[in-house]
């Protein structure tokens, strides 16, 4: 398996909010990329935003901006 | 074929909706069911049409587009979702089997109360009707923006503004007006807007919808996968999740925003200037053949749509000698327009519905009118 690298990774409510962030993103250079959900956040399926930890303040900023209600914030090894 | 059809379904479509649906069908894997490329690539597509719909319609917010196969399963979705036990419906004769059929369903299962506005001989409304039906337990009014039938236009944002006056909601049938005239659902206080793609649109069958506004809550029609929460034994909460269980027609979801693209660019204020020329160079061509009887009300503003009878002829037998004789494609009979018939007084004979679109030419109106002369020369 890949190394693993410490990530800031959001999770949503549906899959829209996790392409309006997508777009949000791409839209303002903030990195990262859309990830299964892993089941360590949650059992079940879904898609989360998962990006180098380091860029965890421009990540939630975009959150924000993108106005959406995140389901979860964490940070883990991935 | 010279097909005037176009309130049934819009035959011809933008070429950029056929190659968006090719391109779709050979790309896109299913949205929300995973982040691979295909599976993503199906996501950002059904993801900009709800973007696309959502400026289209002035909806606010794109999650509040939900998409459906077709606005009957729309007009289920809002209607069932928003009325229970004890709860009333304001609606009009003008309407569609489409919104009569879930609100006798649901009158007859949970004892819903239904009021409907009646219409005169013109296919008209009495605005002051709505205000008399309107109860303290009337939820909402439900109303066509324009008949499929006479294609007179209703004046939505006034009826709005009676709805919400008594704190009603207001649901709006726009099969016949979605991408034909300009819909703003926040000037025209449309609480939801219910919309089909094959129609004005120019999309695919097989896709529709709703726009939803801020804070009203429709409770789901079915539940089932969505990709998310799956773990939760009830839908969730959020939409558009809470009202799309299943998979998506992605396939038809790109071909309606590759129409809904080519209509921004287009302009709806120029698909409606044109199908209201067609419509008055085809009514006012047909006024003076004698024998023919037009129906609806032509002094305000019109859908492209023009019924009328021949005599006292069957409306399927002149509709089929125009298909026979002249290779025109019309609708004769009801039209799944029941009360609107009776209203007319066409129930027995039903009407010949012509209906034009964007890509309806002045040469193909005029050989339906002179098609109609000759019938109604052969019919003396």
């Amino acid at each position: 398996m890949r190394e693993k690298t410490l990530r800031t990774v959001v999770s949503f409510h549906t899959t829209t909010d996790a392409l309006a962030v997508e777009t949000h993103c791409a839209a303002h250079g903030v990195p990262g990329r859309l990830i299964p959900l892993p089941t360590i956040i949650s059992a079940g399926c879904g898609m989360c935003w998962s990006a180098p930890d380091e860029a965890r303040e421009a990540v939630l900023a975009a959150v924000r901006d993108a106005g959406v209600d995140a389901e979860g914030v964490y940070q883990m090894l991935l | 074929m010279i097909y005037l059809d176009n309130a049934a379904t819009t035959l011809k479509k933008p070429p950029c909706v056929g190659e968006a649906m090719l391109r779709a069908l050979q790309t896109l894997g299913n949205s929300s069911r995973g982040t691979h490329t295909g599976a993503l690539d199906a996501a950002h597509t059904v993801y900009g049409a709800r973007c696309a719909l959502a400026e289209f319609f002035h909806c606010p917010r794109p999650d509040h587009v939900i998409f459906t196969s077709n606005i009957t399963e729309s007009l289920n979705i809002a209607l069932s979702g928003l009325l229970g036990p004890g709860d009333r419906a304001v609606s009009t004769d003008l309407e569609h089997n489409s919104v009569l059929r879930p609100l006798y369903r649901l009158a007859a299962e949970r004892g819903v109360g239904v009021d409907f506005v009646p219409a005169d001989r013109q296919g008209r409304v009495d605005y002051e009707d709505f205000e008399r039906l309107l109860r303290p337990e009337t939820k909402l009014i439900v109303c066509t923006h324009a008949s499929n039938l006479t294609g007179n236009v209703v004046d939505i944002k006034h009826v709005g503004e009676i709805a919400h006056a008594r704190g009603a909601l207001l649901v709006v049938d726009a099969a016949q007006t979605a991408g034909t005239r300009p819909i703003d659902m926040q000037a025209q206080g449309i609480d939801v807007l219910c919309f089909t793609g094959h129609k004005g649109l120019m999309g695919p069958q097989g896709t529709g919808g709703l726009c939803i506004r801020e804070g009203v809550e429709i409770k789901p029609f079915k539940v089932g996968g969505t990709g998310v929460q799956s773990y939760s034994e009830t839908q969730p909460e959020q939409y558009p999740t809470r009202l799309e269980a299943g998979t998506l027609n992605g396939h038809g979801i790109a071909g309606l925003s590759a129409a809904v693209g080519y209509l921004k660019e287009l302009g709806t204020e120029a698909v409606e200037a044109k199908e209201a020329a067609l419509t008055r160079r085809f009514r006012e061509g047909v006024a003076s053949i004698p024998g023919v009887t037009v129906y609806g009300d032509f002094s305000g503003e019109h859908a492209g749509i023009v019924a009328l009878n021949l005599r006292d002829y069957d409306s399927g037998e002149v509709s089929d000698a125009l298909s026979e004789d002249y290779g025109i494609a019309t609708r004769p009979g009801a039209h799944c327009a029941p009360r609107m018939h009776e209203a007319l007084g066409t129930k027995e004979q039903g009407a010949v519905r012509f209906s034009f679109s964007w890509f309806t030419t002045e040469e193909e109106v005029d050989a339906a009118i002179r098609a109609l002369r000759e019938l109604a020369s052969d019919a003396r």
